[in-house]
């Protein structure tokens, strides 16, 4: 080659890198990034979207919303609903991937039960909240089951009643997530070497000393991340809610997506709504920084 | 091996099993009831005590779903709109996938971050510039609207999926094609795409999936009845038929027909899809 043409050739690599980005780029930019800068610029601005030129508010809409009774509803609710959720679906998909994982199931049986189990994990949010709407209705099998054993005595209205409500909405969602825990810990749990349960069992070590001395330690960093993904995106559910309960009754479910929502597709208040989806990124942003730390440490 | 004697073993196997079998129960019960209520008339549904299988096997609310044009009209906006996202999200990410596996550039490690990042980013955030878009530009209740904003969700993962996937592969490959005078255009569809398939299915897969259960942005950003996807179709089949619930559960299982299909066929990338980017 002579010299100009590598250079040209040179050239070339620099560029095609950039080249290659730029659709995405240009996605993301202007889809993801324009429109967060945005929805921040919604929040500080009176009849944003509504009006062509909206007046400065400064404040105002932070100020309306941390005074909203309701917001701070909104917020305990979705803490209350995420973190069961999380919990539950650690717990639950633990055990279940332990159960999987175990050497006393034939293992014809543990693959048809590994799928099985998957099961809640392939089904639309709307068709699981309008399953649980099914199940759990007054006159549903739920509480046909539960009477019929005795643990209820009349009808319960699982998502009217503001004292259960929020307790059924957050049980669907436990159903509805737990797959994802259990299979990246089933993962988790065929790659941890042999050879240290033999050496545990050497040294005499019961089944439940195993588990926490080699088994948990092994699967925390899958456990910490999986936790953290999954904190973040249960705080953001919108359908389930929406679907069984809509938020209600009154304000007993209420979450700050559909708060969120309810601000600007019901009331038409979106620089209120904006400022509080702005509150929403900042709270999913600081977890995410949180998230991205701990894979690099990683 | 661990040494199996004694009954307490016995009893330790037995235990094991009588879990499996609640674990089942708590897992498919929901489904299996919805699938046996699809196939029950309503007034069965509610029967005291529940028929646990349809006493009067019926597919009349399957008929009543495929006769209506307009719930067939929900069927195929998910499909179209899910296929049109699914072709352009894999072209687009691929391009970018072989961007970051090929070459070294200023700036990677910050955008790798900031796709990483995006991953979280609250569509509810995201839903109101988008309304303020959509409208200012004249696409509200059209395909256009859902299939932009439907990628800016599929784009990130897809993009880190096929990253992770173009990465195992080895580099003499492309580089042969280098050697050999052309280019990386020419390495990337002669080499790099057909041994890819894999990582390709994976991706669509998972994109497919992506927007087929999408809901927040189909509920705000289309208005007419022709213009609605499954997920919104069953919302307003329940608002519309509320005790119509043989009809609302064979809508669901048709709804979710196409994921289970793909699941069947293809566990393995839909696993590799699923678990991506939470998963190293």
């Amino acid at each position: 080659m002579t010299r100009q043409k590598r250079s040209h050739h040179k050239l070339k690599r620099a560029v095609a890198p950039y080249l290659y980005l730029s659709p995405s780029l240009l996605i993301i930019g202007l889809l993801m990034l324009l429109p967060m800068v945005t929805v921040i610029a919604y929040s500080f601005q009176n009849s944003a979207v509504l009006r062509r030129d909206p007046s400065f508010a400064g404040l105002k809409h932070y100020q309306a919303i941390f005074d909203d009774p309701v917001f701070w509803a909104s917020l305990w609710h979705t803490l209350y609903f995420t973190c069961m959720s999380v919990i539950f679906h650690m717990t639950i998909g633990m055990i279940f991937a332990l159960m999987l994982n175990s050497d006393r199931i034939n293992p014809t049986l543990r693959n048809i039960l590994r799928v099985l189990y998957i099961l809640p994990w392939l089904f639309t949010a709307v068709i699981i909240a309008v399953i649980w709407r099914l199940l759990l209705e007054p006159n549903g099998v739920v509480n046909s089951i539960l009477m019929q054993i005795g643990i209820i005595g009349s009808k319960v209205e699982w998502f009217s009643s503001p004292q259960t409500a929020l307790h059924a909405v957050t049980f669907a969602n436990i159903w509805a997530g737990y797959p994802l825990f259990m299979v990246s810990l089933l993962a988790g749990l065929q790659g941890i070497p042999k050879d240290f349960y033999e050496a545990a069992d050497i040294d005499g070590a019961k089944a439940y000393q195993k588990l926490i001395f080699i088994t948990i330690p092994q699967l925390m960093p899958i456990i910490i991340s999986i936790s953290l993904l999954d904190f973040i995106w249960t705080m953001q559910v919108f359908p389930l809610i929406w679907i069984t309960t809509g938020g209600g009754p009154i304000y007993a479910t209420e979450v700050l997506s559909t708060y969120t929502y309810k601000l600007a597709f019901s009331s038409y208040n979106l620089s209120q709504a904006s400022a509080s989806a702005v509150v929403i990124l900042l709270i999913s942003l600081g977890l995410t920084l949180f998230y991205i730390r701990y894979q690099k440490a990683r | 091996m661990r040494k199996r004697n004694s009954g307490k073993d016995k009893l330790i196997t037995v235990a094991l099993h009588v879990a499996l079998a609640a674990g089942l129960f708590f897992a498919a019960f929901p489904i299996y009831w919805m699938l046996s209520s699809s196939f029950k008339s309503n007034t069965e549904i509610f029967a005291l005590p529940p028929t646990i299988l349809p006493k009067a096997f019926t597919l009349e609310a399957y008929a009543a779903i495929l006769g209506d044009p307009v719930k067939l009209r929900f069927f195929f906006n998910s499909y179209f709109v899910a296929g049109a996202v699914t072709v352009l999200t894999v072209l687009i990410a691929l391009l970018a996938a072989y961007g970051f596996s090929r070459f070294n550039f200023r700036g990677k490690g910050s955008l790798n971050t900031i796709i990483i990042s995006t991953q979280t980013i609250p569509p509810i955030t995201l839903l109101i510039p988008f309304f303020g878009l959509v409208v200012s530009y004249g696409i509200f209740d059209t395909y256009v609207a859902l299939i932009l904003t439907y990628l800016v969700f599929t784009l990130p993962y897809a993009i880190l999926l096929m990253t992770g996937y173009l990465n195992t592969l080895p580099r003499d490959l492309d580089e042969a094609v280098a050697v050999d005078g052309g280019s990386s255009w020419t390495a990337l569809w002669r080499v790099i795409v057909p041994i890819s398939l894999p990582g390709i299915v994976a991706t669509s897969v998972y994109t497919f999936l992506l927007c087929w259960n999408e809901f927040l942005f189909a509920l705000t950003l289309t208005k007419s009845t022709s213009m609605r996807t499954v997920p919104i179709g069953i919302q307003l089949l329940m608002g519309q038929h509320a005790f119509e619930w043989n009809q609302m559960m064979a809508m669901s299982v048709l709804g979710s027909l196409p994921l289970l299909l793909i699941y069947l066929v293809a566990q393995r990338y839909f696993l590799a899809g699923m678990t991506a980017g939470s998963v190293k």
